[in-house]
């Protein structure tokens, strides 16, 4: 009678499936039913007066004007809850030392927390200055490429994002990304990066480092909009993107770029 | 007919309608739509994404309360600068004001966050050597941070280009002022590497004072013709120190 039994109880299963597949959804999906439901099944927007086709985000970045006080990567830390462990960030900023012996010192400024330090001699620095680093939000990403389960995609924003709960944290991603700009969460064990603060861009905020950046070396704004303060910015600047040879096509413009910088 | 066809067949042929149609139920019927729709599972990151909280309220929030030092902050030098950035995260006080205060830093090492010297800062942001700067006083006894304004002054051309100004005081040129040369814009105060000033690019503009027969009695005097040729003037003689050619 095992046989019989086994199906039996089959096909209680699977009718018991579909009559609760709300249940089944969540156990599925690894959701506790009591956290808010965050699927959408019924397919409207998922914004209200909100449309993401009239967007298309992007960031410029003023070379000149970053002093290297690292508030940007603070504010990302705390409006992002990324880890506090410093090798764990979505956005950071180099300082870059070019030596009188042409050789080039790049170091993470957000390594410590105790500010900038000094490692060069002053008087063998031929030129120096700070770069701020994030996700470049590609028009042509690679790690979108790469994903194996389909897990990060572009927004029709222009926004690249990861899906958390689909994320399987095999970290293809982090290596196909020629920025750097992806870790792997310590806690979710997935990928996780920039994401121009979304929750913030599509409510008219600023990302929270533009916002709290002092000598507006960070412009945020919007391709779409002839008035935004990114589409002068670029009109006014010799614009440069990192690594323009790998053709991803970045969104975040450098202006008076160094031609050293990585 | 159905009789006809033999006993293993009919039983495989069991198995396979069960298979098939297993996985019709578990594709159509078990399995939420946002697991097999990417159209879907995107929306469901999206609407995660945009449930995130936000923690920082902006300035045009902060603006709407404390319009008194809004007004201060706007005159100053830290007009650009957010509140938050100094002040920390503040969505949380704009909700509940009375109960949640924003962060004020009151300490002296605070402001060195930006402030203090670094090879690395832009020629021009104002920074001081926090050994020699009035050392362990709090910078809010004598700079008011919504309106930071230095006590004294510091001179012109020289709060920047120290070296250069050093250099100067002591040659021959040392009465001669930097803008006799060099054409400032006001800009360059505000974006020093952007807007640059102007440098000399001739050498009739030395000549106008080392000419023969210039007006200037003190300055010697060459024969613009006959004198270095073709060279440009500093391209021998370092303007701010022409002593030492």
């Amino acid at each position: 009678m095992y046989r019989r039994g086994f199906l039996k109880g089959l096909l209680w299963f699977l009718s018991t499936c579909v009559f609760s597949r709300n249940g089944v959804k969540n156990v599925i999906a690894g959701t506790n039913p009591d956290a808010p439901v965050s699927t959408n099944a019924n397919g409207k927007s998922t914004i209200e007066g909100y449309d993401p086709t009239k967007h298309r985000y992007a960031m410029g970045i003023d070379v000149d004007k970053c002093i290297g006080c690292n508030r940007c990567v603070e504010a990302c830390t705390v409006e992002n809850d990324v880890p506090p462990e410093p090798f764990f960030t979505r956005t950071w900023v180099e300082r870059y030392v070019i030596k009188k012996d042409k050789s080039v010192h790049v170091e993470n400024i957000a390594n410590g927390s105790d500010g900038p330090k000094e490692m060069v001699e002053e008087a063998d620095i031929l030129r120096s200055f700070f770069v701020p680093k994030l996700c470049n939000q590609c028009e042509n990403p690679p790690c979108v490429q790469v994903c194996p389960v389909g897990a990060t995609f572009s927004t029709e924003d222009g926004v690249v994002l990861i899906d958390s709960e689909r994320c399987i944290g095999c970290g293809y991603c982090i290596q196909a990304c020629p920025y750097g700009a992806r870790y792997l969460h310590p806690k979710t064990r997935t990928a996780d990066k920039c994401t121009f603060c979304y929750h913030r861009i599509v409510k008219g905020m600023l990302p929270a480092c533009v916002e709290v950046c002092p000598t507006g070396a960070r412009l945020f704004g919007d391709l779409k909009n002839r008035a935004s303060r990114l589409v002068r910015f670029e009109r006014m600047n010799k614009i440069h993107v990192l690594k323009p040879h790998l053709n991803t096509h970045p969104k975040v413009y450098y202006a008076d770029l160094d031609g050293e910088v990585r | 007919m159905f009789e006809r066809i033999p006993e293993q067949i009919r039983r495989l042929a069991i198995v396979f309608v069960i298979v098939i149609g297993g996985t019709l139920v578990l594709r159509y019927l078990i399995l939420p739509p946002s697991l097999i729709e990417t159209r879907l599972h995107q929306e469901s990151t999206i609407e995660r994404e945009v449930a995130k909280q936000v923690k920082f309220a902006g300035a045009v929030v902060c603006g709407g309360c404390h319009e008194d030092i809004a007004t201060v902050k706007g005159k100053g030098f830290h007009k650009s600068l957010s509140c938050e950035s100094c002040h920390g995260p503040a969505a949380m006080h704009t909700e509940d004001p009375m109960t949640v205060k924003p962060f004020a830093p009151r300490q002296r090492k605070f402001c060195p966050l930006c402030h203090a010297y670094d090879a690395s800062r832009p020629t021009g942001f104002p920074q001081i050597n926090l050994t020699i700067h009035n050392p362990l006083k709090p910078c809010i006894t004598c700079h008011n941070p919504h309106h930071p304004e230095p006590p004294t002054v510091p001179k012109e051309c020289s709060a920047c280009h120290a070296q250069i100004a050093r250099t100067k005081a002591v040659s021959h040129h040392a009465l001669v002022s930097c803008t006799t040369c060099h054409k400032t814009p006001r800009q360059h105060r505000v974006s020093p590497r952007r807007v640059k000033p102007t440098k000399p690019d001739t050498r009739e503009f030395c000549g106008k004072c080392h000419r023969e027969g210039s007006k200037r009695k003190d300055a010697p005097k060459i024969d613009l013709s006959t004198h270095g040729e073709r060279y440009l003037c500093w391209e021998c003689h370092y303007p701010h120190m022409p002593g030492a050619a």
